[in-house]
């Protein structure tokens, strides 16, 4: 057998931009103390049951029904917060209004209310006699201590995520797009359909899979609206809490685990999307 | 389609982009808008398109009044400068995008935008293109594709804004005979602005030249060239070279100097002569209107330009001027002018 002898680089050619080394290694090692050691210990703590204990705690009513309102609010939330985001968008980015830069910074607030403030502020306006709650009431219509109420809250802080992606992204596409589309015959809703929405949708997938992820984590709102009825209204991040609380740690860990797993297959999909929509349209 | 353009006046806030322009462009002909920026060109062909609105006056299309009709009901075919493609579509769906937005008794059937759409990429030679990309694309198969997406309407006038603008030299030169020759082979009524006057003295069958809001000739490229109606036409169009004069009972002076040269009918008061390179012919200092001294001399290819720094009542001027092959000038030496034909314009 011959080996062929494949001529080497001495040296790496110099890049115009220097620091690769240095800031990759920063980077993985940030990372690496951040994000991937509380997770690793996650997995270390929850190797610590048998896998037939596991299975079990993860398939028992409660945690499947407190995980099933987890992620089936937290979807239905970014969905919700993907029209109504793209429609505050459309009206901050395209018109201008009085107080516009008022209504701007208005978004940003579920960023930086605590959550606990949320919660509270939202359970007493929904509840049977808060303001909103009251008018809904004789509709029937129960929102606190209900699967509503969960979404509304996920809802309250997933906004700003929408927005705050989409916005940059509308505010600099092309005018000539939309005059072109003008010229060629479509109306002013085919257009919107056919030339503006599809040319945001990378970044309208940011802001969903942001918002998503938001909603899945989200603690200290919700549990102030939902009520928090076993197998009703109770959330999978309050479901673990309750298990600390009890000392069931591997409980805990393994619910957590799984929510993890199944967040980061959610926005691995996300990303995989977004990445084909947006390699079908780079600019050069 | 003929297009007319009646006393049309266009403001933005205070600065007046069209100034009361009237122009007659007859059906079939290919007009090339020439101006500097900031001469109103484009604003002009996007009053045409619909895309603005003129404060005042009027526009028609075969006598019709379009400005009672929006963009999509004028059925003009825009290309935009850089192009404006669908990045989230092939080649094929941008181009058969004004196909697909049609409604009611006017939606083609799939299989005939199919058939039209090939034809289209075929005309514009990039049918092998059809599954790609606009981002996969080089700049002249952009402009193609942004041509054939403009054709499928079927437009009875196609308006074309800088179309050769983001290309380079070589592609740009290639597509404009493409253009004149597709030109030729539709029945539409063209209108191309541009700043590169080569490009619209090649390809028009009239040039209009702006400048400032106002038409300042309109005319066959052979017109505006020989026979600039105003210094501006002159001084935009070909190379010049300019001389600040004077007209005094009844002659012309340069600088302090009293000419022979003819005052071409123009009243008392400052001037400007205005002559192209190769009009001036170069003699001894004493005998000629103008005499000056040799800056520098430059060589390239088969021609020698020399700068000339003549003596002016403000000042000195530098000009350029070509020296006929053979003829020998020294830097520094005093040479004389003879312009053979040129131009005395009131000077602005």
């Amino acid at each position: 057998m011959v080996t062929a002898a494949i001529p080497r680089p001495l040296r790496r050619p110099r890049s115009v931009i220097p620091g690769f080394g240095i800031t990759l290694g920063l980077t993985l090692t940030w990372l690496s103390v951040i994000v991937l050691l509380p997770l690793s210990a996650l997995f270390i703590k929850t190797s610590e049951i048998t896998l037939e204990r596991f299975i079990a705690i993860v398939t028992s009513t409660r945690t499947l029904h407190a995980l099933q309102v987890s992620f089936g609010l937290s979807l239905a939330a970014a969905c919700v917060n993907l029209v109504f985001g793209v429609i505050v968008v459309w009206a901050l980015v395209r018109y201008d209004f009085p107080f516009r830069r008022v209504v701007d910074a208005i978004i940003d607030i579920p960023f930086a209310l605590p959550t606990a403030v949320a919660g509270i502020a939202l359970t007493s306006l929904y509840a049977e006699n808060g303001w909103v709650g009251s008018l809904l009431a004789p509709l029937g219509i129960k929102v606190a201590f209900t699967e509503l109420g969960i979404l509304v809250a996920l809802i309250f802080i997933g906004l700003p995520f929408v927005v705050r992606t989409v916005q940059p992204v509308l505010a600099d596409l092309d005018a000539e797009l939309e005059e072109a589309s003008a010229s060629l015959g479509a109306s002013r809703g085919q257009t919107v359909w056919r030339v503006v929405l599809p040319s945001v949708i990378p970044a309208l997938l940011t802001g969903f899979a942001l918002a998503f992820a938001r909603a899945v984590g989200e603690y200290g709102s919700v549990i102030f609206i939902a009520g928090n009825l076993p197998g009703q209204t109770e959330i999978a991040p309050l479901l673990i809490v309750i298990r600390l609380e009890e000392f069931r740690y591997a409980d805990a860990t393994a619910i957590a685990t799984v929510m993890l797993l199944a967040s980061f297959v959610l926005l691995l999909v996300i990303n995989r999307l977004q990445r084909w929509s947006e390699t079908r349209s780079a600019r050069t | 389609m003929s297009i007319d353009i009646v006393n049309v006046t266009k403001r933005f806030k205070t600065f007046t982009a069209l100034d009361n322009v009237s122009l007659r462009i007859p059906g079939g002909q290919l007009v090339a808008l020439l101006g500097p920026s900031g001469s109103g060109k484009t604003t002009l062909l996007r009053i045409i398109a619909g895309l603005d609105w003129p404060d005042g006056g009027e526009v028609r299309f075969d006598g019709q009044d379009a400005l009672a009709r929006s963009v999509r009901e004028r059925n003009v075919g825009f290309v935009f400068q850089h192009y404006a493609l669908f990045r989230h579509m092939s080649v094929f769906e941008n181009v058969a995008f004004g196909l697909r937005v049609r409604k009611g008794a006017d939606k083609l059937p799939d299989a005939a935008i199919r058939e039209k759409v090939n034809q289209l990429l075929s005309l514009v030679q990039i049918d092998w293109l059809a599954d790609r990309y606009p981002a996969q694309l080089s700049g002249g198969q952009r402009q193609r594709v942004a041509l054939a997406r403009a054709l499928a309407i079927s437009p009875r006038i196609l308006l074309l804004d800088e179309p050769f603008g983001a290309l380079d030299a070589k592609v740009r030169k290639e597509l404009r005979r493409w253009l004149r020759n597709l030109h030729e082979e539709l029945p539409v009524t063209s209108v191309l602005v541009t700043h590169d006057q080569e490009e619209a003295l090649e390809l028009a069958d009239t040039v209009v030249v702006m400048g400032k809001g106002r038409i300042e000739q309109v005319g066959s490229p052979q017109e505006v060239y020989d026979t600039p109606a105003t210094a501006f036409v002159h001084d935009f169009i070909g190379e010049s070279l300019s001389l600040p004069a004077r007209v005094a009972d009844g002659a012309l002076y340069v600088g302090a100097r009293r000419t022979a040269l003819d005052t071409q009918g123009l009243g008392e008061g400052p001037a400007r002569l205005l002559a192209r390179p190769h009009d001036v012919d170069f003699a001894e200092p004493g005998t000629a209107p103008v005499a000056g001294r040799v800056l520098a001399v430059r060589t390239f290819g088969p021609t020698t330009r020399a700068d000339i720094v003549l003596p002016g009542t403000n000042g000195d001027v530098v000009v350029e001027a070509a020296v006929p092959v053979g003829a020998r000038l020294a830097v520094g030496s005093e040479v004389g002018l003879v312009p053979r034909r040129y131009r005395v314009f009131p000077a602005a």
